[in-house]
């Protein structure tokens, strides 16, 4: 049951996203969201809604998947649309019904926020998310924030901490696991009862993780010791991040999109 | 007192993903009551797949788990009063504690019964004395205790529930000679008095063979054999198909017997063995006074 956490949602490919250097995806990434924030008109939200439905199709992960991530969101979709249906003050009204005014202006800005959020999500879960691998993602941070170790930041530490949380999810996760099942043939019950007595069923769950959890950091600390692992000064790495020309030419193109943007914006119907 | 039985069980781990894998295949046994039972079986054959079962902790894909007679399944609300019928230990058992003190941890079984205060203690002391844990030991942080130590207060954390059928998963692996020896000693001393059943899981045929009256043998989560010790060990080649092993001391014997030393290989126990190597020398000798 708990098995089906997964975290990161890798889905390993061979799709040109997945092939693009992990930093370059970074980059992109913040490229894209600046075009999805920036857009206000028609016409630019029409171009965003096309780029992110052409990263998907670049991704070759089943639409299904990535419209699977919006069901937690849509609580938030609906709550914005209506906020902003009923409160948005425009020029021309709708619908007047006592106290409730809905405007043309008001429509359109829900439906220009709820489509921001989908390709926010969809954008972000495609370009990265899905197409890296957790370790990867780690090495690109840990080189593009390389720069402020000249400002004393503990970047490789830093990254380094990451990656050994990655590391070490699925191995807790399968410990909880174990950990219930064996206060559950000790009759524990975590199922019932009060929310009070639910959070005090989980006392003989935590604290044994948490031993174990201490435990193994004792351990790796001591293995990464004896393999005299001393932080990031001369570290090399066995896989070096290269980028290529077509990383390049991808990262120019979304900076292109995104000043593109803000040209659209002035184009079509805007609020 | 009840016995316990599978019929027909399939297990199958995530159903319908890239993953799936069926971890028990149709597999029939009844392990009757009264009895000690060893499983045995080579890594992931499904041994503890099997354990967590018969205490309802993992629910059949297809089949009947049989305890008194009674489908333990028939009423999924109450399944917890089977898991206090069934007591399990699980493997490795030690990382399980988390009770400020040993007495405390032994007791949280019990005490989730719903066992009054009299009774509790009767049973906290009793399972801890079969445990080999000495009083002073009972008022300790569990967490100041040696591996060896915590192992005996886990199993001790189930005995105290008092269950019909104990299952203990690899009780004593990881533990040395002695230590493995009280472990299981006293624990089927504690058998003996309430008259339940115990299922052994081991890797050691050794143990297996002193200890069980009735050993099933699993292979690729199918049942590759089943019967009595002698009936299991007679026939080496099927158990070396399932990548077993003989117990050391029968191997013993068989080269003895290679080299015409002795006549059968039917020993299972050093005990057994001493006792045969005792009348082969004693043959010889009064062999050799005769010629
Ligand atoms: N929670 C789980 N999810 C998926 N597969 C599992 C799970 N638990 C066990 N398996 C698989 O089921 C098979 C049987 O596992 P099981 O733990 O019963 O083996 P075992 O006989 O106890 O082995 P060992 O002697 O190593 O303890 C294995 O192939 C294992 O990979
Ligand atoms: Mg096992």
């Amino acid at each position: 049951m708990l098995k089906d956490i997964t975290l990161g949602q890798f889905f390993p490919g061979n799709s040109l996203l997945h092939k693009t250097d992990a930093r370059f995806k970074i980059l992109i990434l913040i490229a894209f969201l600046v075009a999805v924030i920036a857009a206000k008109s028609a016409w630019s939200f029409l171009a965003v809604v096309v780029v992110t439905a052409a990263f998907v199709a670049l991704s070759r992960i089943p639409v299904k998947i990535v419209l699977k991530n919006l069901k937690p969101l849509i609580f938030i979709l609906v709550f914005t649309g209506i906020l902003n249906i009923f409160f948005y003050k425009g020029e021309t009204l709708l619908l007047h019904w006592s106290f409730i005014k809905i405007y043309k202006e008001g429509l359109i800005y829900a439906g220009f926020m709820m489509l921001r959020l989908v390709c926010l999500v969809c954008g972000s879960f495609v370009i990265l998310t899905y197409t890296t691998s957790p370790l990867d993602m780690t090495d690109a941070i840990e080189k593009l924030l390389s720069p402020l170790k000249a400002l004393h930041v503990p970047v490789h530490e830093f990254a380094m901490m990451m990656t050994i949380a990655l590391r070490f999810i699925p191995t807790l996760v399968e410990e909880t696991d174990k950990i219930m099942c064996a206060q559950k043939a000790r009759g524990a019950d975590m199922e019932s009862g009060s929310l009070l007595k639910r959070a005090k069923a989980l006392v003989p769950i935590l604290i044994p993780l948490f031993v174990s959890a201490f435990r193994r950091a004792d351990e790796l600390a001591e293995a990464m010791e004896c393999r005299c692992y001393h932080g990031g000064e001369g570290r090399t790495r066995m896989k070096q991040m290269k980028s290529r020309f077509s990383d390049w030419a991808f990262l120019l193109l979304m900076m292109v999109f995104a000043v593109g943007v803000f040209f659209i914006n002035g184009y079509g119907v805007r609020v | 007192m009840s016995g316990i039985e599978v019929k027909n069980v399939s297990v199958v781990y995530g159903a319908g993903t890239p993953f799936e894998k069926k971890a028990l295949d149709n597999v029939s046994i009844d392990f009757g009551s009264d009895r000690v039972v060893g499983i045995i079986g080579h890594t992931g054959s499904g041994k503890s797949t099997l354990a967590m079962l018969l205490n309802g902790l993992n629910k059949p894909t297809e089949g009947t788990v049989l305890l008194g007679g009674e489908d333990i399944w028939a009423r999924p609300k109450e399944i917890s009063k089977v898991r206090f019928r069934v007591g399990l230990v699980f493997q490795y058992p030690e990382y399980q504690l988390f009770e400020e003190t040993v007495y405390k941890d032994i007791a949280f079984g019990p005490k989730n019964m719903g066992m009054d205060e009299e009774n509790l203690d009767r049973a906290v002391r009793n399972a801890a004395k079969f445990c080999g844990i000495e009083d002073t030991m009972l008022e300790k942080s569990p967490f100041e205790l040696s591996g060896g130590q915590k192992r005996r207060v886990a199993i001790a954390g189930v005995a105290a529930m008092d269950p019909e059928v104990l299952v203990l998963d690899e009780p004593a692996a990881g533990l040395d000679p002695a230590g493995r020896e009280e472990i299981i000693g006293g624990l089927l001393e504690y058998r003996k008095q309430r008259k339940s059943t115990m299922l052994i899981i081991s890797h050691s045929m050794e143990d297996i063979a002193r200890y069980a009256d009735y050993i099933v043998v699993l292979d690729h989560g199918k049942v590759h054999m089943q019967g009595t010790p002698a009936e299991i060990f007679h026939d080496a080649e099927r158990l070396f198909e399932a990548s077993l092993d003989l117990p050391q001391v029968t191997k013993l014997f068989v080269e003895l017997k290679k080299r015409a030393l002795a006549e059968e290989t039917d020993v299972y126990t050093c005990k057994e063995g001493v006792r045969r190597i005792k009348a082969i020398i004693e043959k010889r000798l009064t062999g050799e006074a005769n010629a």
